[in-house]
């Protein structure tokens, strides 16, 4: 059963190319058939395959499928690699991207541009699992590539309107310069240790390498910087949150249970790398613990549904960062399991609210949707429980164990994490409060049916009881496992518990109980400006609007006229001076021309002559 | 045949070829152009005979006929086309059939 992995990406792909191709030829009811089809028969795949790896001794399997380019001592294999971390992925990826595809089937079912969705859809998973299984870092970086590519195509989806353009290329330019960081890693990588293969990169710079020196520093930080971009982390997060524009379910795919977490999954998989750069190890946890805290704050401001998740989605991939970053690399990679069910389910639950409520996203037109919506309503639930981090969901024992892995580093980066998970109750009960609860401002249009309850159910199911999905990742990360033995520390474990559930109080005070009335607090003009503050997500747009976009675009205007193409204009220029110039020699004037020939003639007659 | 020196035939062949030159680039008429030409054409003629007869050679005479043949078969290709322009425009003049727009 393991020998078919390659077919785990390439069902996809063959998905990709077949609605591509035949694109809306093909009958409606045959479209979600293929799109969700393919990425089905995967999910089956990638489930035999995982029964039978798990159940063995689980050596790492190779898979090659031949070779991509050899060119002098380079030489870059298709080769897959499952070991139990892509083994993690490849069930996220299929998994939460069969019942994603599922839900589409229903959620734009009256899009004109359906089989272009389902294409776009299939490339990305098909993209994403080149990604997750590439043996060698040339081969990653083409998955890398490829979900930047889908996820541009699916941000952009609605190109009609020139906003979703931009936000797509926003995106497109902001993962890109991360991406050229990662690029050049790659390149110091290889010169240094002539192999692209990820397995003996590791070996080969933990034999030649010592800790903490310029060179393994350097590409850390190179490889630190792909992975910031992709994974939306300070200080290339701002794209994020305008990736929203994109239909939900790509949001709930891309931009919060895959291709977000690829920058997790790049640090995972070469994490020997970062053992040997200390200093960098602990740049990761600090970009994670002030992440997840300024898009957790961001979070508290937000009023569109999907911006809330966006930023919540930041600040959480924010703790898996905190993970690796204190070296407990299997409880980020819990995380990242774990996330992908709950924000999948919240993402699939806010479109179903969104379709079924006139494409209303500000919650705070919704209001007591409890019962007109009880499917939706009990998605939000538990979604935001397991977001939050309270007792017995799934969230609760990746984000605890996080949290107590980075007591173990420093008590600063826990407060950090604590503080995070407080602002994560407040926010993620305060969208159930406002939306769910209260007087119903509206009625709602229509109620989801089976391809989207059943997809919603599945992963209610998963975001509860998620956590017992219990991945053995001892052997990748074998050489940390004592680490991680975690002693009893009941004051900090109680404190880590409390501080969702008094999230959810301050939440409920404010926006359930009306104990504390919001208006008061507006009416501080500090407040206000705080709160506009973190409405803009702390001005990072702003920024590089400053920083980057006004200059690019008074130079863009400075050189509107080209000055290297001037070069060519120029020859352009001559030649049709010189055209004009015998063409208007070509008068048709028969005595003209002997004329002509004449004064030829006795011009070249007396050149003879005078020489 | 000695009695005409050389220099005296040349410049005749020569006058004549000017002649015949400032035919063609003056006159409009079509006819006219051609019958310049023959004129230039006899011109050279004329020269090969007087600088045949000069040495005694037969090689310029020989030289005329061909010249003479060359003609003629102008004169043939030229009063066709002359033929064909008047048809098609009504006029033999050789600066209004100019159909060039360049």
């Amino acid at each position: 059963m393991i020998e078919l992995l390659g077919w785990v990406p390439f069902l996809p792909f063959l998905g990709f190319l077949i609605l591509a191709i035949a694109g809306e030829r093909l009958s409606r009811r045959l479209i979600p058939w293929i799109g969700a089809g393919s990425v089905g028969i995967s999910a089956l795949l990638t489930a035999l395959i995982g029964a039978q790896f798990l159940k063995g001794a689980m050596p790492p399997y190779r898979l090659a499928l031949g070779s991509w380019m050899a060119v002098d001592n380079l030489s870059v294999p298709f080769g897959f690699y499952l070991d139990p971390l892509s083994m993690t992925m490849l069930f996220v990826v299929t998994g939460v991207g069969f019942l994603i595809h599922v839900y589409s089937a229903e959620f734009m079912e009256s899009d004109p541009g359906y089989a272009r969705f389902f294409a776009y859809m299939n490339l990305f998973v098909s993209a994403m699992l080149v990604l997750v299984l590439a043996d060698n870092l040339v081969l990653l970086y083409l998955g890398w590539e490829g979900v930047g590519l889908g996820s541009y195509l699916l941000i952009g989806f609605w190109y009609e309107d020139p906003n979703n353009g931009y936000a797509a290329r926003k995106a497109f330019v902001m993962t890109r310069a991360g991406d050229t960081s990662m690029a050049i890693g790659l390149f110091l990588l290889f010169t240094q240790l002539h192999t692209f293969d990820i397995q003996s990169v590791m070996t080969q710079a933990t034999n030649l390498w010592t800790p903490g020196t310029v060179l393994p520093v350097a590409a850390a930080a190179l490889l630190l910087g792909g992975a910031v971009g992709k994974s939306a982390q300070l200080p290339l997060q701002s794209w994020l949150p305008d990736a929203m524009a994109g239909p939900t379910p790509v949001s709930a795919l891309i931009h919060a249970a895959t291709m977000v977490t690829a920058g997790v999954y790049l640090i995972a998989r070469t994490h020997a790398l970062f053992m040997l750069a200390p200093s960098v190890q602990f740049a990761v946890a600090v970009i994670g613990a002030v992440t997840l805290l300024m898009a957790g704050c961001s979070a508290l401001a937000q009023t569109d549904i999907k911006r809330i998740l966006a930023y919540s989605t930041i600040s959480q991939i924010g703790y898996m960062f905190l993970a690796l970053g204190v070296g407990a690399w299997s409880a980020a990679i819990f995380h990242l399991l774990t996330h992908a069910f709950f924000k999948a389910l919240l993402f699939l639950a806010a479109g179903a609210v969104i379709l079924c409520f006139h494409h209303e996203h500000n919650i705070f037109r919704m209001g007591g949707l409890r019962k007109s919506m009880p499917l939706a309503f009990l998605s939000f639930m538990i979604g935001s429980a397991a977001l939050s981090g309270l007792p017995f969901t799934s969230g609760y024992y990746s984000k605890h164990e996080i949290l107590l892995a980075a007591f173990e580093v420093s008590p600063v980066l826990w407060t950090a994490g604590c503080l995070g998970a407080l602002i994560t109750g407040i926010y993620s009960f305060r969208l159930v409060f406002v939306a769910f609860f209260g007087p119903q401002h509206a009625q709602v249009e229509k109620s989801p049916g089976w391809r989207m309850s059943a997809p919603l159910l599945l992963l209610c199911i998963l975001a509860l009881a998620g956590a017992m999905l219990e991945i053995p990742l001892a052997s990748v990360f074998s050489a940390l496992a004592a680490d991680e033995n975690l002693h009893e520390l009941n004051t900090v474990s109680a404190i880590t518990v409390a501080a969702p559930f008094i999230g959810v109080l301050i939440a409920g005070l404010f926006y359930l109980t009306g104990a504390f009335s919001t208006q008061r607090l507006e009416s501080l003009v500090w407040i206000r400006q705080i709160q506009r503050f973190f409405f803009s997500g702390w001005g990072m747009d702003a920024f590089y609007n400053i920083l980057l976009v006004r200059p690019f675009k008074t130079i863009a205007r400075l050189n509107k006229n080209d000055a290297v193409d001037s070069i060519y204009s120029a020859t352009a220029f001559l030649s049709l001076m010189f055209h004009r110039l015998f063409s208007s020699l070509q008068t048709g004037q028969v005595r003209w021309y002997a004329s002509s020939m004449v004064l030829g003639t006795i011009v070249i007659i007396a050149i003879g002559w005078l020489s | 045949m000695n009695g005409i020196p050389l220099e005296l035939g040349l410049v005749l062949s020569a006058v004549l070829f000017v002649l015949g030159l400032i035919g063609v680039m003056v006159r409009r008429n079509l006819i006219m152009i051609l019958m310049s030409l023959e004129v230039m054409l006899n011109a050279t003629g004329l020269a090969f005979i007087v600088a045949g007869s000069r040495w005694g050679q037969a090689d310029g005479q020989i030289m005329f006929l061909l010249i003479l043949t060359l003609a003629a078969a102008e004169v043939g290709v030229g009063l066709g086309l002359a033929l064909q322009i008047f048809h098609r425009f009504q006029t033999l003049d050789a600066d209004s059939v100019n159909e060039m727009q360049g």
